[in-house]
């Protein structure tokens, strides 16, 4: 009887197994990338919007403030977005009769909403709230990112829970001083770990197992 | 679990004939803690005149708040030294006359306050954006805008240069704005 395995196959078995461990990991990749891409995430994507409004015109060009038009940020947990008044205190006179501001002046006319469409949208089971994070020194760029950059506004974090969770656990890596929290262009100081730790004392931020707690977001 | 039947804050609602899910409040309502029976201190005016004292009591920190306020709502138009000369309006919005203009440099402090609720002109109204008293604020710091540049020339400068609120206002404008607003500053 003639050898049923010749010793060419021990190599075909090792590879075999090279191979199956390669598809496996491969497999597994391809599904992490999809589902952490933007393809899932949406992240870096701009929706549609019925204006093309512009934060770098507004913001970088302009130099207005995010206050002047995101009013409540400060003081509630709904940044909020401005009403058809706001965009009116300048558009009544400046791109007065441009086809691009045309719903603004519709809406003024009609009184019915400018209906934009979400960026973020956190799951509804989600708690956040923007006053305690602004009022305890984690600027808008670290979550929001150059927003003074978009020419159409889009996201560059996941909203993920472990994005949130990373931040919770180690807060010091991305407090700043209250005066820097709408400064755009802020950048971390190199002892921002020393930093970081006397600005949580300041301000008595609250410890990474409070933070941590499932009821902090799941409430 | 998504999206639970509930309205976030600006939802949409096809239950009202106008889409909005937040309601206006019905005319002449009147929430707990919100009725302002002090005249002053909520329209800038008694007796149908502009008032020329202050309702609420002004300190440094009021004054700082005051710049803070100041920096974000007018100096687009208004510019961060009050001359009118704003971001917007060399983009083509109309020029918003000096603050250091005679008239506005002698016009009652409730004129400020009733610009800001009201709108003067082509000019609309900040009050559904700045509550009542930071405008009180933002009207104390323009009076000390005025100050600084008809006093003394150290003074214009600091003005010049103060970015952050810490470094709001020196003392000699404090003496200054004591004189002028009645005493009401602590
Ligand atoms: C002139 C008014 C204006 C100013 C100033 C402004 N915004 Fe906005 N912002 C808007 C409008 C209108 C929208 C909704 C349209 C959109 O998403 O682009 C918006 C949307 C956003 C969103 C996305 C909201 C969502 O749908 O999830 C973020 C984040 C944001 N702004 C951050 C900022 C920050 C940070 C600043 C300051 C650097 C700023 N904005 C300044 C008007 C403004
Ligand atoms: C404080 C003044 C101000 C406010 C408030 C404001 N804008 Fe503008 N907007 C401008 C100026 C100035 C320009 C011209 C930008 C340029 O040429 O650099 C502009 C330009 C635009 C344009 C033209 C395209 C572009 O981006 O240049 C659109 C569209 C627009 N704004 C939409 C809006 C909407 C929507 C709102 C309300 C959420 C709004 N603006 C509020 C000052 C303002
Ligand atoms: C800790 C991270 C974080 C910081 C800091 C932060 N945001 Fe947000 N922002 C979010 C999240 C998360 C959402 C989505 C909220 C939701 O879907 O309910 C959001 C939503 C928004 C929206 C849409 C309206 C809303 O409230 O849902 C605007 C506008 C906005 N942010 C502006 C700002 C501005 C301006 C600042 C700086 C003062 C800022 N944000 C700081 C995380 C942050
Ligand atoms: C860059 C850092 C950072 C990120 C990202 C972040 N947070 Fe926070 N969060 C903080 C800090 C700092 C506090 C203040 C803690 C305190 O109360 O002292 C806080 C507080 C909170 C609180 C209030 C806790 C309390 O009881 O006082 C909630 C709720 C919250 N965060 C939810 C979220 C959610 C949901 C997300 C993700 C969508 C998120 N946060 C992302 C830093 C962050
Ligand atoms: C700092 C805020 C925060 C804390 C603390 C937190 N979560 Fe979450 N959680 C989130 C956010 C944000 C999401 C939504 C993520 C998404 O968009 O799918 C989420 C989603 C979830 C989901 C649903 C996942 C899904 O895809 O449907 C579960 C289950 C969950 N969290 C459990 C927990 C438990 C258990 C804890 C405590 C150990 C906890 N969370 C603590 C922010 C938090
Ligand atoms: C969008 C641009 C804009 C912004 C922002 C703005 N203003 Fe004005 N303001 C104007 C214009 C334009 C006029 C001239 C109105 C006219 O004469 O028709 C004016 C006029 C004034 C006047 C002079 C009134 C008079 O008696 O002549 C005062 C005082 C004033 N503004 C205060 C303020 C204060 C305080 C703020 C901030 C809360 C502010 N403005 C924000 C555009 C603006």
């Amino acid at each position: 009887m003639p050898q049923l395995f010749r010793p060419a196959s021990n190599t075909i078995a090792k590879g075999s197994i090279a191979v199956v461990v390669l598809l496996l990991g491969g497999t597994l990749a391809v599904g992490y990338i999809t589902d952490r891409g933007s393809w899932m995430t949406f992240v870096q994507v701009a929706p549609e919007q019925p204006i093309p409004f512009s934060h770098k015109h507004h913001v970088k060009d302009d130099g207005i403030d995010c206050r002047y038009c995101h009013t409540s940020v400060e003081t509630s947990h709904y940044a909020g977005l401005p009403p058809t008044e706001t965009c009116m205190t300048c558009h009544s006179q400046i791109w007065a009769n441009a086809t691009l501001t045309q719903p603004i002046r519709d809406s003024w006319a009609t009184g019915r909403s400018i209906d934009w469409t979400r960026v973020h949208d956190l799951p509804d089971f989600v708690y956040f709230d923007h006053s305690i994070h602004v009022n305890k020194g984690i600027g808008c760029s670290t979550c929001h990112g150059h927003v003074d950059e978009m020419p159409l506004t889009y996201r560059v974090n996941t909203l993920y829970m472990n994005w949130c969770v990373n931040c919770h656990r180690e807060p010091y890596k991305y407090i700043r001083p209250r005066s820097e929290v709408f400064n755009i262009d802020y950048e971390y100081p190199a002892n921002q770990e020393v930093l970081g730790r006397r600005l949580m004392a300041e301000y008595k931020v609250k410890d990474a197992r409070t933070l941590t707690d499932c009821f902090t977001c799941h409430r | 679990m998504h999206n639970q039947p509930r309205y976030k804050p600006y939802a949409a609602s096809n239950f009202f004939e106008d889409g909005r899910s937040e309601r206006p409040t019905i005319e002449d309502t009147v929430a707990r803690g919100q009725l302002h029976l002090d005249e002053a201190r909520y329209t800038g005016k008694l007796n149908g005149k502009d008032v020329d004292y202050f309702p609420i009591q002004i300190t440094r920190a009021d004054l700082a708040r005051g710049q803070e306020r100041f920096n974000i709502y007018c100096s687009p138009c208004h510019g961060r030294l009050g001359d009118g000369r704003g971001m917007v309006v060399l983009r083509g919005l109309r020029q918003p006359p000096s603050y250091y203009d005679e008239r506005l440099v002698t016009a009652p402090i409730g004129h400020f306050f009733d610009v800001m609720t009201n709108g003067f002109g082509a000019m609309f109204s900040y009050a559904s954006r700045v509550p009542v008293d930071d405008r009180w604020r933002i009207a104390a710091y323009i009076r000390a805008l005025q100050l600084s540049q008809n006093g003394p020339a150290g003074i214009a400068n600091t003005s010049e240069t103060t970015t952050s609120p810490s470094q709001a206002q020196r003392p000699p404008v404090r003496e200054k704005m004591g004189q002028r607003m009645g005493g009401g500053l602590k």
